[in-house]
């Protein structure tokens, strides 16, 4: 049961998710998903591990490919059309639970390599790009460094400006703090946050309910690879309507 | 029952702990007694190969060098003497060096190697390695060293291929093998965890069918069954034939290297590299191939040794490298019975260029570690 169409998306949807359904071998991973989610709406996807919240963004840029149903990003469907797929990924960023930085590469060559090879720019100037998105990070003179002499916070937080250097309108987080030690999850949060408020549109999957709480203006909840409930935080945390997503809560909001 | 009085008093005088220091070496006799004589058994050991090794030392010293006869140009005087004739490396070292390339054209080939070795070494160097200093070089290098070998310009006699031989033919066999090898190796890796069926296919029946058989039978099909699918009046030199044949094989071997380390590389890379919309080929030559080459790096050098070693097979169409042409050299019945001084010498070149290629890998292994390269 799904409560999607009482949401109002807050501008243009930007990407449509209807009836989308994954297998891997016999194993279904996606349950008739259905998502919405307008130009610059921030949702925030929980739910327990194995719930099948990781493979539903990785199906938005093709990571994965769903079986059936159907997903439309800036009105164009994604489908075996090479093109259409091309296109899409051009529009959307998407930051790992582990970096996935190139380690052979220099921080600064990790966020140039993308706009020079794909968006054809000059190296001065995917430099000068690359700087800027490194001071929004708020770490420039990590640069000339490579990311295994940096902290997880900070190679996330290069993760971030890497993808921030393709300019893409949407944004896709897989967990970007579960592999962070506790005292570094703020730092990349806060980069988070900020990136909500100058407007991008965001879809993060995460533990972090205060994360959740603060910054989301729609919070979906999974289970076996279904919708179980999505709400606005308020009504999410404070009043949710499924027993399923009730547990999940008390069991993650007990300590 | 009665409890032992618990003694308080420290017997022994307290032994002040020097400081740590990083810096200090261990005393030679310290080092001896903890690693060498540390009981008696051990001692006895030490002494026994000791002896053992002094035996084999005096042997070397006795033969190689107090008795050897460095120069002569009477083999009698060599017979005479009971060490070593390496008087017998002096007389022979141009046919030696150089097989049957004509005699007074040696010149050419001294001045080929020269340039050779000079190219090599200033390819291997990080600083050089931009196309714009190395596509003039190599062009410049293969130039001059093809009118050197082949002549016919310039009033140099012209000599044919079947002439050439000893230490230049090893070389141009070597680097032939590893240019040709090297980015077929790559290709077949590549392929064999392609997306497409059809390469996956082709890359797993070369490479399983290649390195099945012998090297030497390779040669032969290359030498003896390939001209048959040729139409008449069309030949591929025989060199030419023989150098694709090694390095084909070489690269079945190779590829399988490679694979190990593209294996190697986490699924996550290929997923940002695919996030940041780069396409198969920007991924593999920017992302993948750099560092499965430098995780694989160690056995792709032990296999280009190996390859060094097996330029000597061009024995099978005639060809004098320089271990057949040491062989054919030995054959004069004046210097035949000092074959083993001979071999020794032809062993210290390859040693010489072994031993300088894993020196190099270990160079680029520490560029690697240092972030240089």
């Amino acid at each position: 049961m799904t409560h999607s169409a009482q949401i109002e998306p807050t501008g243009a949807p930007v990407i449509q998710m209807r009836d989308v359904s994954k297998w891997f071998g016999q194993f279904q991973v996606l349950h008739e998903v259905d998502l919405d989610v307008g130009k610059g709406e921030r949702v925030v996807v929980c739910g327990p591990s194995g719930s099948g919240k990781s493979t539903l963004i990785r199906c938005i840029n093709r990571l994965e490919v769903h079986q059936s149903g159907q997903i439309v990003v800036n009105g164009l469907e994604l489908s075996d059309n090479v093109k259409n797929i091309e296109k899409i990924r051009r529009n959307i960023g998407m930051v790992f639970q582990n970096f996935n930085l190139f380690p052979h590469l220099t921080v600064l060559e990790n966020l140039t390599l993308g706009p020079m090879l794909t968006r054809h720019m000059k190296k001065a100037a995917a430099e000068e790009l690359a700087m800027h998105f490194l001071h929004k990070v708020r770490i420039p003179e990590q640069a000339q460094k490579y990311p295994l002499q940096l902290s997880g916070g900070q190679q996330q937080r290069v993760a971030i400006a890497r993808s921030l250097c393709m300019e893409p309108e949407i944004m896709l987080f897989d967990e970007p703090t579960s592999a962070l030690d506790p005292e570094m999850i703020k730092e990349v949060l806060d980069t988070m946050i900020e990136l909500a408020e100058s407007g991008m549109t965001m879809i993060v999957v995460t533990h972090e309910m205060g994360f959740a709480r603060t910054v989301a203006d729609k919070v979906v909840f999974m289970a076996d690879g279904r919708k179980v409930e999505a709400a606005p935080p308020e009504e999410f945390f404070g009043n949710p309507r499924e027993h399923r997503t009730r547990a999940f809560l008390d069991q993650i909001l007990k300590h | 029952m009665t409890l032992a009085p618990i003694e308080v008093v420290r017997r022994e005088a307290v032994v002040p702990v020097p400081a740590y220091d990083p810096d200090a070496r261990t005393p030679v006799g310290v080092w001896l007694k903890a690693n060498l004589f540390r009981s008696v058994g051990q001692s006895l050991l030490t002494l026994a190969v000791a002896a053992v090794l002094l035996r084999i030392l005096w042997f070397v010293l006795d033969w190689g060098v107090f008795n050897a006869v460095f120069y002569t140009t009477d083999p009698d005087v060599c017979r005479a003497a009971t060490g070593a004739c390496w008087a017998v490396v002096v007389e022979k070292h141009r046919p030696m060096l150089f097989g049957l390339y004509p005699y007074d054209e040696h010149w050419r080939l001294v001045l080929m190697m020269a340039i050779y070795l000079a190219t090599v070494v200033l390819s291997l160097w990080p600083r050089c390695w931009n196309l714009r200093f190395l596509v003039p070089l190599w062009t410049g290098a293969v130039l001059s060293i093809g009118i050197l070998m082949f002549g016919g310009v310039f009033g140099l006699p012209y000599v044919p291929t079947s002439e050439w031989g000893g230490l230049p033919l090893t070389m141009l066999l070597f680097t032939g093998t590893v240019l040709i090898g090297m980015p077929v190796a790559v290709l077949l890796a590549l392929g064999r965890r392609a997306p497409l069926p059809v390469a996956r296919g082709v890359s797993v029946v070369f490479i399983e069918s290649l390195r099945g058989v012998p090297l030497i039978t390779i040669l032969f099909v290359a030498v003896n069954v390939f001209p048959l699918f040729l139409p008449a009046g069309v030949e591929v030199n025989k060199l030419l034939r023989i150098t694709v044949g090694i390095a084909i094989f070489f690269a079945c071997y190779q590829a399988e290297v490679i694979r190990g380390g593209l294996q190697a590389i986490p699924r996550g890379q290929y997923e940002a590299a695919t996030s940041l919309s780069l396409t198969y080929w920007q991924t593999t030559r920017r992302i993948i191939l750099p560092q499965a080459l430098r995780i694989s790096l160690p056995a792709i050098t032990n296999h280009i040794i190996a390859a060094m070693k097996n330029t000597s097979f061009v024995i099978i169409i005639g060809l004098f490298d320089i271990l057949t042409a040491t062989t054919a050299v030995m054959q004069d019945p004046l210097w035949r019975r000092f074959y083993i001084e001979a071999y020794l010498f032809v062993a210290a070149v390859y040693l010489f260029f072994g031993y300088a290629l894993s020196r190099y890998a270990r160079q680029v292994e520490k560029w690697i570690a240092s972030g240089r390269i």
